[in-house]
């Protein structure tokens, strides 16, 4: 039969230009980690070394950086916003909130027009006054502050999705709402609560500018500022340290990523990412 | 009006929605009115003004829209134009445009190029912003880049990109890094048209262009509209090519953006870069406004 | 179990009248199917009961207790969901005792009781097993097995067969009607499919636009519908309804394509010039001849369905059905002549309502 589509040749080789336009600023990363002497030309390595990655590990401020103030800011606003997200999102789905949805317009509306772009000067003040400057809590709050309007809209799709019969059931069954929530409602919710999760971990992992401005004490500074700082502050990067360093920092984003779209699919992204 | 017994009763459900509602009172309700409030004031973070900001009325905004010279280097008027550029060659031309078209290219197509061309995209979406960037940096680099070496197979010798065409180079990048989610967003709304639609076309003996202008792109115009409203949101309001150029050289690559960082939290004049935030906020709420009323009537389809 | 009673109720969304005014007797271990299309309220009323959509006016009664403003765990009901509502996070057992759980029975008198009734609704097999294991019959049997453990004073169907597939139906169905007996629970049973209320109710409920248009057993409701909607609606084709005017002095009667017959059976005294005549499909005869008492008819088309015929007629603008029951297709010429059943003719009034 007859497809609407070019012939296969042409298809082919235009899919290997696309192939080459994404791969090519990437090629670096591949290599230059086991190059013991990377340049910032693609080469391939005369020898294969994990060198670099020694330099890194033995890095104390880069490893504390990644290992250490990484996975607590960006593992506490996962937490942090699935919880508020999915208990926000069912008082909101399953609640009694007069003009709940007209409500979640709103939230959408002040979501997109607050960004962090126009609110980066008074989220700043805000955690200034509060005492939260140069504190993890300052950054991993406005995260979560931040996080928090997509996530509910994610769970509150989901949780519109699934059948008010379970709980109504159960209510017939004679369970109070404390409970319904607890033995029917939050375990059929756990694949939105996950996805939302990784998402919001996800977001922390890679957030640049919210710990740049927030926390000033290089001891405390998450990967994505401690890796800028290696190329961007110190004049001549240490391109051996940066390239070990990158593919650390990388790493766990693209598993997550990789395990969301397997099981999920990558349908719940869109409208997501910024 | 009788309420229908819900779930959740009226004090539970406060209770359930309370918590995320004081964060995003604090972080998104606070900052709307807060950036308001300060524009019309010259609080800074040091010296006098940080003590007692002074009411200064509309002289934050007259500065920003002095038309005498708002169009020099590193003024408002010029980072403006700088990001309507900026965003219509990487979002409107670049990402909406590359992305349908890779979306369309591989219209019910599953072999292993579809699966190598999507996944190098999404990686490329997904990887950290500082990371990206670095790989750009090098990717630019005058001396040793690979786009200089791939332009030199072709006798095309050396640039230096970001400094000689420092908006060229974001638009390059933003384009490649963010291609991804309109390429999703078309490939969904195309798999959810029918088969049928094309085939009854190719039956009565309908061209491909006649079949990509007749059917599939009225089918795809709603989609094409939310793409181009969001992509335009987020990419005006994208920070990312600060870690590439950090604005420069000389404010030629200064989006609104980096331009509001500069003057708020470099130079800490919080009333100058609240109102930078308050023209901002009124764009984007006019380009919100736009997608919410495309998704309201899709809705009912 | 408890008798229900539901006095005046009312529901409304917006301006539509989705309960108008209904009331209702039920006996205690009386079984009552509450039939109507999609849209009559039978499903607003069912929730009503259960507590689970508010009652706006009027009120139901649980045994002596007045439940309406009850919240719906304190009524005391079991309820059987159109999707089964089965919990894709418990295994079968936990499912079936949940109602029980909820109710703080200790472990091992709950799983004594679950096996009981699982054994009895042969899922006794399945107790380890999640939902998403099962078949769509077999989730089916699980609801119903929650909604028995539970014990309640009624139980609630609402369409509880409706997503099985036609031989599964019939199957569930003979299961029901068996369980039924056995328990003899007083039970609400939602459906919009006719012959599921005839087979398995004691008396069937019709409903249209939020009103009861007739309550009474089943083969009282099929043998005299009480108005043309009910006429209309049950029975399968339903039955037929022809506009005429009646002379009673003559004992003529006129149709609407101009023909008039004599009329030697007896006619209600109310009967005049607005009224409907209504005859079921297999009360009407054709024959090749005219006679005085016959109607004219043209033949549309004959439809061999197997043990019965369905012959289509037209009458002017009207449309008749016949129901003949034989294997043989029948051959009918192109006009034909139409006898009535003595005592199976209805006369319906100008407002709808059944004459007598």
């Amino acid at each position: 039969m007859k497809r609407f589509a070019p012939g296969r040749w042409l298809v082919n080789g235009l899919s290997v230009i696309l192939a080459l336009f994404f791969v090519t600023p990437l090629m670096w990363f591949i290599f230059a980690p086991f190059d013991p002497t990377p340049n910032l030309s693609v080469q391939l390595p005369e020898t294969f070394s994990l060198d670099n990655f020694q330099t890194v590990i033995s890095n104390a401020t880069a490893m504390r950086a990644l290992l250490q103030n990484s996975v607590f800011i960006s593992g506490s606003v996962m937490v942090l916003t699935a919880a508020l997200a999915a208990l926000a999102a069912y008082g909101l789905s399953r609640g009694n909130i007069p003009g709940r949805d007209i409500l979640t317009t709103v939230l959408l509306l002040f979501s997109s027009v607050v960004t962090g772009t126009a609110s980066m000067v008074p989220i700043f003040v805000l955690i200034y006054n509060l005492g939260l400057f140069n504190t993890y809590q300052g950054a991993i709050l406005t995260l979560v502050g931040g996080a928090l309007p997509t996530s509910i809209f994610i769970m509150r799709d989901f949780i519109d999705g699934i059948p008010k019969s379970y709980e109504e059931a159960a209510m017939v069954s004679g369970a109070g709402s404390l409970r319904i929530f607890r033995d029917i409602a939050l375990p059929t919710l756990r694949p939105g609560v996950l996805v939302v999760a990784i998402l919001a971990f996800v977001g922390a992992w890679g957030s640049f500018l919210i710990p740049l401005i927030l926390i000033r004490n290089a001891d405390m500074r998450p990967a994505s500022v401690a890796f800028y700082q290696f190329y961007g502050d110190e004049g001549n990067p240490n391109i051996r340290a940066v390239a070990a360093y990158a593919l650390l920092y990388t790493l766990p984003v693209l598993l997550l990523y990789l395990l969301v779209n397997a099981r999920y699919g990558f349908r719940f992204f869109g409208g997501i990412k910024q | 009006m009788i309420q229908r017994p819900t779930i959740l009763s009226r004090r539970m459900s406060l209770a359930f929605v309370t918590p995320a509602a004081v964060l995003i009172i604090l972080f998104l309700i606070y900052p709307f009115f807060s950036i308001i409030s300060m524009s019309f004031t010259n609080q800074s973070l040091t010296g006098a003004a940080a003590r007692n900001p002074q009411f200064v009325g509309l002289e934050n905004y007259t500065n920003l829209f002095d038309f005498e010279n708002w169009m020099s280097r590193g003024e408002f008027g010029s980072s403006l134009w700088i990001t309507v550029q900026f965003v219509f060659g990487s979002a409107l031309i670049g990402q909406a445009g590359l992305g349908l078209f890779i979306a369309i290219l591989f219209y019910r197509r599953r072999d292993f190029f579809r699966h190598l061309v999507y996944t190098l995209a999404i990686v490329a979406w997904i990887t950290p912003d500082v990371v990206i960037a670095f790989a750009w940096f090098a990717f630019l680099d005058p001396f040793t880049g690979t786009l200089n070496n791939v332009l030199g197979l072709f006798g095309i010798s050396p640039l230096d990109w970001l400094l000689d065409y420092p908006l060229v180079s974001i638009i390059l990048f933003n384009t490649w890094r963010g291609t991804a989610f309109s390429m999703l967003l078309f490939t969904s709304a195309l798999s959810s048209i029918a088969p049928s639609y094309l085939e009854t076309a190719q039956v009565i003996g309908a061209s491909r262009w006649q079949q990509f202008k007749d059917i599939l792109l009225p089918l795809l115009q709603t989609t094409i509209a939310t793409d181009l409203i969001l992509i335009t949101l987020w990419t005006f309001n994208t920070f990312t090519p600060f870690l590439l150029t950090g604005g420069g050289p000389s404010f030629r690559s200064e989006l609104v953006s980096i331009y509001t960082y500069r003057i708020g939290l470099q130079r800490f004049e919080f009333g100058a870069g609240s109102a930078v935030a308050v023209v901002v906020m009124m764009i984007n709420l006019i380009l919100a406004s736009i997608y919410l009323v495309i998704a309201r009537s899709r809705r009912p389809r | 179990m408890a008798s229900v009673k539901l006095a005046q109720l009312r529901r409304t969304f917006g301006t539509v009248k989705a309960v108008d005014n209904v009331n209702l007797d039920i006996a205690d271990g009386e079984f009552i199917a509450l039939l109507g299309p999609s849209g009559c309220g039978k499903t607003t009323t069912l929730r009503m009961v259960a507590g689970l959509e508010a009652v706006e006016g009027g009120q139901i009664h649980i045994g002596n207790r007045n439940v309406s403003t009850l919240p719906a765990r304190e009524r005391d009901v079991a309820m059987v969901f159109q999707d089964y509502a089965l919990y894709p996070h418990m295994t079968i057992a936990e499912n079936v005792g949940y109602p029980l759980k909820v109710r703080g029975v200790p472990p091992a008198d709950l799983q004594r009781q679950v096996q009981l009734v699982a054994d009895r609704l042969q899922i006794g097999g399945l107790l380890e097993r999640r939902p998403a294991q099962l078949s769509g019959g077999q989730q089916q049997r699980v609801s119903l097995a929650r909604a028995v453990v539970h014990k309640a004073q009624v139980t609630l169907y609402d369409e509880p067969l409706s997503n099985l597939d036609t031989k599964l139906r019939l199957e569930a169905r003979a299961f029901l009607k068996h369980l039924q007996r056995e328990v003899g629970v007083t039970s609400i049973y939602v459906t919009h499919d006719q012959a599921e209320a005839m087979a398995l109710a004691d008396r069937i409920v019709v409903m249209n636009a939020g009103k009861v248009m007739q309550a009474d057993s089943p083969m009282a409701i099929y043998r005299r519908p009480a108005n043309t909607f009910v006429a209309s609606f049950i029975g399968s084709p339903p039955m037929n309804l022809l506009p005429c005017k009646v002379d009673q002095a003559a004992r003529i009667l006129r149709f609407s394509d101009g023909q008039s017959i004599q009329w030697s059976q007896s006619v209600p005294a109310q009967a005049s010039d607005e009224v409907t005549l209504g005859i079921r499909p297999e009360h009407l005869h054709w024959h090749a001849e005219p006679a005085e008492e016959r109607l004219g008819a043209e033949h549309f088309v004959t439809q061999a369905l197997g043990g019965e015929s369905v012959i289509v007629l037209r009458l002017g603008e009207h449309t008749l059905a016949i129901r003949q029951f034989t294997d043989d297709v029948p051959v009918l010429p192109s006009r034909v002549w139409l006898s009535f059943d003595p005592n199976r003719v209805y006369f319906y009034g100008a407002d709808g309502m059944l004459l007598s």
